[in-house]
Parts: structure tokens; sequence; C-alpha cells
């Protein structure tokens, strides 16, 4: 990189003479290093998709989960370091409480989403701390004002959407969701386009062992966020890998 | 400290000293709501009293927290004026952190917060009523003590004490807006006329999504019952 | 030169400005502080094979105003644990807060396990317990009730942190009233069934209404099993005044 030896990425505090911060850079570099994460946002509800790298064998299943729930009604995917995303889990659950506790009522996801990005922002201010390597989505679903989806990066900014992708195989993945019709779409349905989308941009090659993690927060959950069940999961998981199937054989019929 | 709404009955000593000298300034009350399809109707008389002398005879008792959220006083002017003071700085800041009128029901808990962790020195009795997106029109009372109930109709102050079978036996789900009004006045003028430190005029508030509407009764406007 | 006190028993003209002496009353707030406003009544609560029931009426009383009439007090805490308060309601419902934030607390970790009721028991205690050392009690009886892994589990704490687990447990004038109703019937039938149980609490529910002036003929009943939680009500206590026409003059 151009920036190396140039000393202008050594602190959070200090611009480039070409007005860029390059530790932030450098943050949104190991997020690109992690495994995909996806959420899809349906006319009824948020889904959420995590490629989860297995880097050993050893490891127990299910541990270090990507996705994580907030509050009742919000949760949240991360992507990059993940002692550094589980920090703002905290956070954000601190917030949710902390709002609840004062204003009687769940804590707005539009507001949630304003308070981390602000959380997340100042850690790029300051040359005694580093940025969050780290990138979170939050997705919930309200009754009166429907499904909403936000992403932060590690420079503090967001933004809303219908669907959103990150980590290593973000832009594959941004391609398949722009394919589909989000706003037409059920939880159910979703589900499983996330779950195939997780399985066709996984790069065997290079990471060879990946656990799918699968949630939802939807009108059909009743506004929870919580992990799918376990036959909507298999179901899922299972034409994910049919889907694999038919295009790897359509893939040789074309050779 | 004697306040009107907890000293039902006046001793001779009371109605002949000079209370006004040292009691505490109080609304000792007649306050009301109603919730109808739509909005709410908040009432209150205009009485405000320093023992047996009515300090303020226009006393507005009706007070707003923001554009949708209003707030029925009763007990010490002192304490409800400092709490709904506290209240409003922090709903508005509020309202400009998250881009949109707050929701009735933080108003209440914000209220609620404040006379509940400080409910062994303040003397509030509150009605926090108004409009909402989510919601529409809701009411929560939050009597000393620092609890928090929604009610269709709630009633507070000294007077309320002597119109509650009235506004029992008149209170109808599903009232109109014009409907609710008549049942304020009716419900706040019976109590006015029994209980000696609630009086004046009625001031009545109607709010919707369009905001507050405020209209005032007095003399000869508001309802006669009985008086033998 | 003004002295106000020329002759004994004079009129004073500086008298409306001398303080009072304090008067205890009643009314006296600073005294009344700590001590409940509005509040609950009773709570019934009885295990039964293979579960608990919870009751309680609905009324939140000001003094001997019944003020409001629809003061649920009976809770679900989550999946195996259920909630009976009396006393203060304001208190029960900051109490209840912190449950709640609680069980979700424990449901963000996502590691399958919940809150038990023992778990929850224990931790009132403490909070009752630490508050009354304060001398700021939580103005409340709690009552705990659910399923132990698998077992029936009923625990009752008051405003001094003092706590006992029982097959019975009746707060308030439930103490008094409807206990010895339960015992007598525990007596003849200590493994009672849930419609059993049931039709007991329904019993005591009324028996306290006749008795308890601060009651509501409207209630709530809970029950837990391994089937999980149900909350009815508000139901109504059927009454019976046959009596008054035997005792006419």
């Amino acid at each position: 990189m151009s920036s190396i030896g140039t000393g202008y990425d050594l602190s959070a505090s200090q611009f480039s003479p070409d007005g860029r911060v390059f530790q932030v850079e450098y943050a949104v570099k190991a997020v690109e290093n992690s495994g995909t994460v996806i959420a899809l946002r349906g006319k009824d509800g948020v889904v959420f998709a995590v490629e989860k790298l297995v880097t050993s064998k050893l490891y127990e299943p299910g541990a270090n989960r990507r996705i994580f729930t907030i509050d009742q009604h919000v949760g949240m995917g991360v992507c990059g370091l993940i002692a550094d995303a589980r920090q703002i889990v905290d956070i954000a659950r601190r917030e949710a409480a902390n709002y609840k506790s004062q204003f009687g009522v769940k804590i707005p996801i539009k507001f949630l989403n304003d308070r981390v990005s602000m959380y997340m922002h100042a850690y790029t201010l300051y040359s005694a701390v580093r940025p969050y390597g780290c990138s979170v989505v939050l997705g919930s679903y309200d009754p009166e004002d429907g499904s909403s989806l936000y992403m932060i990066d590690p420079s503090g900014v967001s933004y809303g959407y219908y669907g959103c992708a990150i980590g290593k195989a973000k832009q594959s993945a941004k391609t398949e969701i722009e394919k589909l019709k989000l706003t037409n779409m059920n939880t159910k349905e979703l589900v499983k386009e996330a779950a195939r989308i997780i399985y066709l941009v996984h790069d065997e090659l290079k990471d060879k062992n990946f656990e799918l993690e699968l949630s939802w927060v939807s009108k059909d959950t009743n506004g929870l966020h919580e992990r799918v069940p376990e036959h909507v999961f298999l179901e899922a998981e299972k034409s994910a890998k049919q889907a694999m199937e038919a295009d790897s054989d359509s893939d040789t019929e074309d050779m | 400290m004697s306040l009107a709404m907890n000293a039902p009955i006046a001793s001779y000593d009371n109605m002949c000293s000079h209370d006004w000298i040292d009691a505490p300034h109080s609304t000792g009350t007649s306050i009301m709501a109603v919730e109808f399809d739509g909005g709410v109707v908040i009432g209150a008389d205009s009485r405000s009293t320093t023992g047996a002398y009515i300090a303020n005879r226009y006393a507005d008792k009706l007070t707003k927290i923001t554009d949708h959220i209003y707030c029925c006083r009763s007990g010490s002017s002192a304490d409800t004026q400092a709490i709904v003071d506290v209240v409003v700085y922090n709903l508005n800041f509020h309202a400009t952190e998250l881009g949109e009128a707050p929701l009735v029901e933080s108003g209440a808990a914000v209220c609620k917060e404040l006379c509940y962790n400080y409910r062994d020195s303040l003397m509030a009795g509150l009605i926090v009523a108004g409009w909402d997106r989510k919601k529409g029109g809701q009411v929560y009372s939050i009597p000393i003590g620092g609890m928090c109930v929604r009610q269709p109709v709630s009633i507070g102050g000294s007077g309320s004490t002597y119109v509650y079978g009235y506004v029992d036996a008149n209170y109808k789900p599903g009232m109109t807006q014009n409907e609710s009004v008549e049942f304020v006045k009716n419900s706040l003028a019976l109590a006015m006329a029994r209980d000696g430190s609630s009086g004046g005029v009625i001031r009545i508030g109607i709010i919707t999504e369009k905001g507050i509407e405020r209209h005032i009764f007095e003399g000869d406007s508001i309802p006669k019952f009985y008086e033998g | 030169m003004f002295s106000n006190n020329i002759v004994e028993n004079s009129y004073d003209p500086f008298q409306m400005y001398k303080k009072k002496p304090e008067t205890a009353s009643p009314f006296n707030f600073v005294e009344r502080s700590k001590a409940p406003v509005t509040t609950g009544t009773s709570v019934v609560a009885v295990c039964f094979k293979n579960g608990v029931i919870i009751a309680g009426d609905t009324l939140g009383s000001y003094g001997s105003l019944a003020r409001f009439r629809n003061c649920p007090r009976i809770i679900k805490v989550n999946d195996n644990i259920i909630l009976g308060a009396g006393g203060d309601y304001g208190d029960f419902q900051y109490v209840k807060d912190l449950i709640e934030q609680k069980v979700i607390d424990e449901q963000c970790l996502d590691d399958g396990f919940s809150l038990k009721p023992k778990s929850l028991y224990c931790w009132l205690t403490r909070i009752m317990y630490n508050r009354r050392s304060k001398f700021d009690p939580f103005w409340n009886n709690f009552v705990v009730g659910g399923l132990q892994d698998g077992v029936p589990f009923l625990g009752t704490v008051d405003k001094l942190g003092t706590a006992y687990c029982d097959k019975i447990v009746c707060t308030g004038y439930g103490a008094y009233i409807a206990i010895p109703l339960l015992r007598d019937a525990f007596e003849k039938n200590p493994n009672p069934t849930e419609q059993e149980a049931r039709d007991l609490v329904v019993k005591c529910m009324e028996v306290l209404f006749y008795r308890d002036a601060r009651s509501f003929p409207k209630f709530q009943l809970a029950v837990i099993t391994k089937e999980g939680v149900s909350i009815e009500g508000p139901l109504d206590i059927k009454q019976n005044w046959e009596v008054a026409y035997v005792t006419q003059n």
C-alpha cells in the first residue's frame, strides 16, 4: 500500500495529506478478511445469515457466534474481529436497556443505530485508541414502522438498507442480493435465499469449513429476534446445498 | 404541611388562622382526562390555594410537555411545576435526538421516574395525556407514590373523590370527542361544587393529531346541578 | 421597641409570622413517606401435583378508595416462572422492570438456559433484605411460583427479606383467612390435581372477597405446568349472599 512508510497511518487522530485516515481504512480491511455476513429486509421482517469460518476441527460447534440479540426486537450480525464486535454488542445492549428504563418503551432501531454509530465513530478520533475492526448489521421489525435494516462500518458511517453484505465475499453476495425482489418477499422465502447465498459465496478452496448461522426478526415471530427454528434451518440448508449441486451440474454441462 | 388534597376535614384552627402565611401553595384540585378515538380530552379547575386562601383563581393546571403531550397537575404547585420543567427539558432533548415527536408512553415514563425516585419528598399527582401516531389518544395516571397505569378515563386531585361515582356511572367506552368534552365538564363541575379546594373556571384541552384546542368555561357556561 | 408580649395573653400582631409547632398527622408526608401508597392486597398460591397456581385480585387501593381496578399483579417472568405481588404498586412496577430486564439479559446470552424459580426467589430475598437494611424497604410481598427442573416450586419474600418455601403460600389477609382453609384441604388431600387446586384457590379468593375490605371481585389466576404458563383473567368472583335472608329480622 502506498501509505506504508509515509508515517500518516500510525494514528487514528491524524489525516494523511490527501485527507484520509489510514487507521480506519485498515480497520475496514480487517472486516474484509472475515466470513461473509448478509442481511435481507423483506416486507414483514429481516433475516440474518452468517458464514462463520471454522479454522480448526478442534473447536466445539456453535462457539463464537456472530449473530447476537441486542434487545428482544433487535438482532445484530457482526463481521470482522469478533472480540471488537462483542464490545459493540455490549454497548448496543446497554443503549437498548437504558432507553427502555428511561422512556418506558423499546428502543427505536433508528435511534439505536445513531447511538452505536456515534460510539464507533468516537474511536476514529483519538490517537490513544484504534478504530473498531468490525462492521455490524442491525435489524428489527416493528408492527407500526415495518422492518428496518442498518449497517455500520468501522468509520462510524451507517446507512439503511434493503439488503446488505459485508465480509470476504461481499461483492458476489451483493450481486446475488440485487437479483432478489426483496420488498415482495416474506421471511420464509428470505431465509432460503440467505442460506443459498451464503453457500454460494463460500470459497471452499480458501476456507474449508464453515458453519451457517441464521436468525430472523419478523411479524411471524411477533417482532422478536430469534434463531430460526431447527426445522426451518435444516430445510434452508438442504435447499441451499441442492441449489449448489444443481449449479455445479449446470457448470459441468457448460463445459 | 397541610394540603387540601390530603386533609379532607378542615379544622376550626385551619379555617380561622392565617394559614395563607405558611401553608404551602397547592393545587388542591379537580383534574380529569378521557381517551376517545383520535385523541384525548383533558380538563381542570383553575383554583390554587394556600390553606383556605385562593392564591390564584385563574391557575392553569393543564401544562404543556410537548405539542401533543400535556400534564394535568395536582398536589403541591411547586413540586408539580418543578417536575414538569424537568420533564419538558428531557422530552424536548429526546425529541430532537429522536427526530420525531415523543410517545405519550415515554412522557409518562419520564414523569413516573421522577415521581417514583423522589416519592419521599414530592407531593404530586399527575395525569399525563396526549396523542401519538402509534397508540393514538392515551391517558396515564401517576398518583403519589410514583406508580403509572394507563386508564381510559382518569380523575385526580382532592375534588375527584367526590365524583368517582358520577364518573363510573357515566363513562361509556367509545364516546365521541364532543361526548367526552361534556362528560369532563359535568364531572369537573360536580367536583368543583363539592370541593372547597377546587373552583373557578373549567379549562378544557382537546388533544388530537392536529395538536391542542383549548376552551374555557366560566360562570353560566359551567353545568349546574342540584344545589340544595 | 416593639415588644409583642407586653401583657400576657394579649393580641400578638406577629403571631401569624411565627411557625406553629409541627403536629403529628397521618397526612404528614415526611412521616408517611416510607409507607405504601397505591396497594394490592392478598396473593394466594398453592402447589399441586405437577404445577403451581397463583391468584390475586386486580385492585390498586388508594387508602380505602378502590382507585385503580385494573392493576394486574400476577406476571409471567419466563416459561418456567410466574410471580405474584402485593403491597405498593409503584415498588412492584419498579421490581418488575428490573426482573424483565434481567430476563432480557438472559435471553441475549442465548446459551439455552433461562432463569429458574429458585434463582429468582433467592435474588428477590437479596434485594428485599438489602433495601430493608437501608431502612427503605420495597413495600411488597412477592410470591414466586414455577417449575424447578420439573418439580413444582413455591416461595415468598416479604418487605423485610423474610422468606420461606411451602406448598401453600398466602400473603396479606390471605395469610389469616386463606391459609387455614388451604391447610384443612391439604390435610384431607395432600396432592391435589390441577382442577382440585384451582377450585381451592377460587374458593379462597371468594372468601377473601367477603372478609377483606381491600379486595375486589375480579382476579387473575396464573397456572404453571410443564405445558407452560397461562394467566387467565380478569375472572369474576362468584358470590353467595344467601345467608342474608336467614339473618333478616
